[in-house]
C-alpha cells in the first residue's frame, strides 16, 4: 500500500543523509522525496511516499523516530489528508498536436508557463494519479521531459504537524 | 571568571569533566593538537594501541566489563576507517561509545586532500548518531550531546568529525561544559505503559508453561538484579542469549542455558513448547529464532525493551512494552506481587511442577556433552579447556573471545554467575575483537582475573596487540583453542560442503605462539596433552601480572553442538552430534 509519510527534521547537514540512508539501508524503496525549510528556519519539513504492509511501514516509522534529527513524523495516509504534487513537462507541439496539447492542459486545469515554435511547458499541480494521466494523454512520444517535485502533504482539518 | 581554551584543550578538559577513566586512541596529523593538548595538561590517561580497530574494541571491552562509555580518539583517513570494524561491533551490540575522529582542515573539506575520508558518511548506518563540528565553540556542548546519546536510550556509538584547525592551539574560546542536555528530537523512553505492565503481569501468572528470554538488554540496563529476583520469585525457568549471558546466575538450577543456534537442548525445547515467553531486552535475533515463521508456535509474548523498534520486529509481540529494563521489571515485579496478594493460588503450581518435570527430562536426556566424545582419542577436548579456565578462575573471570567455536564452546561451558563478565562480539561476529576488548576490561579491573578465548584465526585479526599489553602491562590470559583451522567454517564445510575445505586452513604457516609471545616479553606456553592441561592452565593463572599465551592444541574433528537444523528448522530441531538429531 502505498504511503505518505512526512516529517520535521533538524534543518541541519546530513540530516537529509541519514533519513535517505536509512531507506537503503533497511531495504525500503522511496517513490518520491520532497524537503524543504519551514516557516521555523530549523526545521526542514520532509514529506516522502513508499509502499509497504502496515507491520514494515511500521518498522520504517519506528526507525525513522529513532533518527536524532527527526523530530516529529506522521504517516499522513493514516488520515484524511491534501496531498499536491507539481510537473513541468515539455512536451513537443507541432502541427495538429499544438492545439490539442493546450486543450489537455486546459481540461487538467493546467497551465502553460513556456512556449517555444515547436515546445510547450505545462505545469500541473495536483495528486499523483492526476499527474501521470496527463503524462499517459500527451502523444506517444512527444513528452521531452518531465520534472516533478514529489509528493507534499498535509492532513486535513485542525490536526497539525508541529513541535 | 569563564576560562579561554584552544579546541584541543577543550577536548581535553571535556573528558575529564565528564569522568572518563581512558583514552583508546592513536596519533595522527589531524589529530596533533588534541594530542598536544591531552600531553601538556590533560589528567585522563591515554592508551596508546597499534592499531586503531583495537582502540574501538579496547574501549568496548571497557565498557561492557564497567558499563562506562568508552572513549576513543583516532585521526582522520586510514585512522578513522581502521576504527570503522570496532564502531560496527558497538553500534550491534548496543555498547555506548564517543569516537572522536580527526578530519583535515575545514577549507580542505571535500578536495580529496591527504588522509581525508567523509567519516560522517561512512560511520553513518553504524553509529546512533554523529556530529560535524563546525566551530570550535560549539565542541563542548557536542561533547555533552554525545555522552548523553550513547548512554541513554538503547545505548550505542556516537561519533564526533572535527577538523583540524578547529583544534588549533592559537584560537582560543570561552570554555563551559553544560550541566545537563536538552535536545527537541530525542527523548528515549523513561518508563513502561501501566495498563501493558497489568497485563503482563497476569499472563505471566496464567502461564502454564512459562519461560523468561533475556538478552543483553538487562545488562546494559543494569537489571540483573530484579530479573534474578522475579524468575526466582515466580520459580519461572530461564535462558539466556549470547549477549544476555550473566545477567542471570548460569550456575542457578532455574538457568537452562544459552537458547538459539548452539543453545542449550532444554532451552530450545523449553522455548519450543512454551505457552508464554517474556522477552526482557533481547531482540529475536535469527541466531535465536531459527525458521520465523515456527517459532515457539504455542507461546504469548511479552516482549519488554527500551527500543520500539526491536519490538515485533522479527516477531510479533502480544503485550509490548517500551520501556527501560529496569523500570519495567521494578513495575512489573509490583503487579506480580499485587495480583498474587488477591489470588495466592498463581501461578499455577501444578502446572509448573509438570513444567519443570519436563524441563528436568529434557536436561537429564541431552544436556551438554561433558567428557570425552572420541574414547580412543586422547587429544584435548575443546570443552574441557573452557572447564578447565572455569576451574581455575573459580567461575569469576572476565571472559572476552574471539568469533568461531571457541566463542560458542566458552558460552556453553563456562556458565557466567554476574553480568558483564562474558564479553564477545555477538550482533557483529568481529574476529579480532577478544584480545583488545580484554585489554579494556583488564584495565578496568587491573586485579581480576581476565581471560581472552580465541583461536589461531581470531588471535592473528589483532595480534599487533600484545605490544600495547607489553607497553601497558597487562597481565591477560589468551586461552588459544588451536585446531589449525577456521574451526567453525571448517565445522559448516564438514555439514553443508561434504568437507571440503576452502580456504579454512593455513597449511604449515602459523606461527610459534610460544616464541611470538616470548618475543614481546610475554609468557607462552603449549599445551598438547590432556593430562597438562589443568596444570598449564593453574601456572598460568598463578603468574598474575603476566601476560600468558596457552596454545593449547585441541582435538581439531570436534563440532559444536547443539546446532539449530537449517534451512527450516524451528526452535527444536537440533542437531546433537554428528550423528544425532532431534
Amino acid at each position: 500500500m502505498r504511503r505518505i509519510i512526512s516529517m520535521l527534521m533538524e534543518n541541519e547537514p546530513g540530516a537529509l543523509s541519514r533519513v535517505v540512508g536509512l531507506f537503503s539501508q533497511r531495504g525500503y524503496n522511496i517513490e518520491t522525496l520532497n524537503v524543504a525549510p519551514t516557516n521555523d528556519p530549523t526545521l526542514s519539513r520532509l514529506t516522502l511516499t513508499t509502499a509497504g504492509d502496515d507491520l514494515r511501514i511500521e518498522q520504517l516509522t519506528k526507525q525513522l523516530n529513532k533518527l536524532v534529527d527527526v523530530v516529529k513524523l506522521a504517516d499522513l495516509t493514516e488520515g484524511a489528508h491534501v496531498e499536491r504534487d507539481l510537473m513541468l513537462i515539455k512536451v513537443r507541439a507541432t502541427g495538429a498536436a499544438r492545439e490539442e496539447i493546450k486543450r489537455t492542459t486546459d481540461v487538467f486545469r493546467g497551465q502553460i508557463v513556456d512556449v517555444g515554435p515547436s515546445i510547450y511547458t505545462i505545469q500541473l499541480t495536483g495528486p499523483s494519479d492526476k499527474l501521470d494521466a496527463f503524462v499517459a494523454a500527451m502523444p506517444d512520444g512527444d513528452v521531452l521531459e518531465v520534472v516533478r517535485s514529489g509528493v507534499a502533504g498535509i492532513s486535513r482539518g485542525e490536526k497539525v504537524l508541529s513541535l | 571568571m569563564v576560562e579561554l581554551l584552544s579546541g584541543g584543550e577543550m577536548i581535553a578538559r571535556a573528558l575529564e569533566d565528564e569522568g572518563v577513566e581512558y583514552i583508546f586512541g592513536y596519533p595522527g596529523g589531524a589529530v596533533l593538537h588534541i594530542y598536544d593538548a591531552l600531553f601538556k595538561d590533560c589528567k585522563v590517561p591515554h592508551v596508546l594501541v597499534r592499531h586503531e580497530q583495537a582502540a574501538t574494541h579496547a574501549a568496548d571491552g571497557y565498557t561492557r566489563a564497567t558499563g562506562k562509555p568508552g572513549v576513543v580518539l583516532v585521526t582522520s583517513g586510514p585512522g578513522a576507517t581502521n576504527a570503522i570494524t570496532g564502531i560496527a561491533t558497538a553500534y550491534m551490540d548496543s555498547t555506548p561509545m564517543v569516537v572522536l575522529s580527526g578530519q583535515v582542515q575545514s577549507h580542505l573539506i571535500g578536495e580529496d586532500a591527504f588522509q581525508e575520508t567523509d567519516m560522517i558518511g561512512i560511520s553513518r548506518p553504524i553509529v546512533k548518531h554523529s556530529f560535524m563540528v563546525r566551530r570550535t565553540e560549539d565542541l563542548p556542548g557536542i561533547i555533552k550531546k554525545a555522552f548523553h546519546i550513547a548512554v541513554s536510550g538503547r545505548p550505542g556509538p556516537v561519533v564526533i568529525d572535527i577538523p583540524k584547525d578547529l583544534t588549533r592551539p592559537d584560537e582560543k574560546f570561552e570554555y563551559e561544559y553544560p550541566q545537563s542536555v536538552k535536545m527537541r528530537s530525542y527523548s528515549p523512553a523513561q518508563r513502561g505503559h501501566t495498563g501493558q505492565v497489568k497485563k503482563a503481569a497476569r499472563l505471566l501468572l496464567a502461564a502454564k508453561r512459562p519461560i523468561i528470554y533475556s538478552g543483553g538488554g538487562v545488562i546494559l540496563g543494569e537489571s540483573s538484579e530484579l530479573l534474578t529476583r522475579l524468575a526466582r520469585h515466580l520459580n519461572f525457568p530461564v535462558t539466556n542469549t549470547l549477549m544476555g549471558l550473566g545477567a542471570f546466575p548460569g550456575t542457578d538450577p532455574q538457568f537452562l542455558g544459552m537458547l538459539g543456534m548452539h543453545g542449550f537442548y532444554e532451552a530450545n525445547m523449553a522455548m519450543h513448547y512454551s505457552d508464554c515467553i517474556l522477552a526482557v531486552g533481547a531482540r529475536f535475533d535469527d541466531r535465536v529464532t531459527n525458521t520465523v515463521e515456527k517459532f515457539c508456535p504455542g507461546a504469548k509474548i511479552i516482549h519488554i525493551d527500551v527500543d520500539p523498534a526491536s519490538i515485533s520486529k522479527i516477531v510479533m509481540a502480544d503485550i509490548p512494552i517500551v520501556g527501560p529494563v529496569q523500570s519495567v521489571l521494578t513495575e512489573l515485579i509490583a503487579q506480580v506481587e499485587a495480583i498474587q496478594e488477591k489470588d495466592a493460588d498463581l501461578p499455577d503450581q501444578s502446572a509448573l511442577g509438570k513444567w519443570w518435570q519436563q524441563i528436568d527430562e529434557w536436561r537429564g536426556a541431552h544436556g551438554l556433552f561433558h567428557g570425552r566424545r572420541y574414547g580412543d582419542s586422547d587429544a584435548i577436548m575443546p570443552q574441557q579447556v573452557i572447564e578447565s579456565l572455569f576451574r581455575a578462575t573459580n567461575g569469576d573471570a572476565y571472559v572476552t573471545s574471539d568469533v568461531g567455536q571457541h566463542q560458542m564452546f566458552a558460552a556453553q561451558y563456562y556458565p557466567f554467575d554476574k553480568p558483564r563478565r562474558w564479553i564477545n562480539s555477538g550482533g557483529l561476529g568481529t574476529m579480532g575483537f577478544g584480545l583488545p576488548a580484554a585489554m579494556g576490561a583488564k584495565l578496568a579491573f587491573p586485579d581480576a582475573n581476565v581471560a581472552c578465548v580465541t583461536g589461531e584465526g581470531s588471535i592473528q585479526m589483532n595480534i599487533q596487540e600484545l605490544s600495547t599489553c607489553t607497553q601497558y602491562n597487562l597481565g591477560v590470559k589468551i586461552i588459544n583453542l588451536r585446531n589449525n583451522y577456521l574451526g567453525m567454517v571448517k565445522q559448516w564445510q564438514d555439514m553443508q560442503y561434504e568437507g571440503r575445505y576452502a580456504m579454512s586452513t593455513y597449511e604449515d604457516s602459523l606461527p610459534d605462539f610460544v616464541k611470538l609471545a616470548e618475543s614481546y616479553g610475554h609468557v607462552g606456553m603449549q599445551v598438547t596433552a590432556m593430562a597438562d592441561l589443568d596444570a598449564a592452565m593453574d601456572e598460568a593463572f598463578a603468574m598474575k601480572d603476566k601476560l600468558v599465551f596457552l596454545d593449547i592444541f585441541i582435538d581439531p574433528k570436534e563440532h559444536v553442538y547443539p546446532m539449530h537444523v537449517a534451512p527450516n528448522g524451528s526452535m527444536k530441531d537440533m542437531w546433537l552430534s554428528k550423528n544425532e538429531r532431534t
